[in-house]
């Protein structure tokens, strides 16, 4: 009965819906880059939607090759680039944060508010004491 | 043509509209971090190009430009990142 079963066929099958459904998550997340209103809200829909696309084409593409060292590869890349990506999306956050690049005015900052004083003041007060020693 | 090539064809049509949608960020982003993560998913995309090309066409050594790519993609927004924080102090 197993001689009957068409395995390329299978896995042809599998990894074309693996590979749409990544498409169509990148798709979303580069219209969330070119249609929301503010840099962090852009950064978000990019960490999250970009990432997740990848790692289903890579899947996809590991399920038609079949084969040992193809799969060694394809864990290599979706394990560099699920750690590398969160880390790389706060380092640019904490940047924009420290740049005063402006945030979307409905934006809730309630708690933020707190956290962005102490942090201008720690700015301000080594700025001081930088100006201060020589 | 099968349904798979088809499919395969269908995705990297995708992959280069999605490629116009991040230069046009580029383009137009007011500030430099937009750009910085225009170029993140620039390289995201790419690396998801490279992968379906390699399924295209069946040559199994396009997989390690992937691994490359997806190394250098870290290594440019985390050096730009620095060079912008650095720059403001």
């Amino acid at each position: 009965m197993l001689e009957n079963v068409n395995f390329l066929l299978i896995r042809e099958i599998i990894s074309s819906v693996f590979i749409i459904i990544g498409v169509m998550f990148m798709l979303i997340a580069t219209i969330g880059l070119l249609r929301f209103p503010d840099f962090y809200i852009r950064m978000s829909a990019i960490t999250k939607g970009a990432t997740l696309g990848l790692g289903l084409i890579l899947t996809g593409m590991g399920i038609y090759f079949n084969e040992p060292d193809m799969f060694l590869k394809v864990a290599l890349i979706i394990s560099f680039t699920f750690i590398t990506s969160p880390v790389a999306a706060h380092v640019i956050g904490r940047t924009a944060v420290r740049n005063k690049i402006p945030f979307w005015p409905k934006t809730n900052l309630d708690e933020f508010k707190g956290y962005l004083r102490k942090d201008h003041m720690t700015r301000n007060h080594q700025k001081e004491e930088k100006e201060q020693k020589p | 043509m099968s349904i798979f090539s088809f499919t395969l064809i269908f995705a990297m049509a995708a992959l280069s509209i999605c490629l116009v949608m991040t230069a046009i960020r580029f383009a137009i982003g007011p500030t430099l971090p937009d750009r910085i993560t225009a170029f993140d998913l620039f390289v995201a995309n790419v690396i998801g190009i490279v992968a379906i090309y390699t399924e295209l066409t069946g040559n199994v050594d396009f997989i390690d430009v992937a691994i490359i790519l997806s190394l250098f993609g870290f290594l440019g927004s985390i050096s730009f990142a620095y060079y912008l924080m650095k720059s403001t102090r």
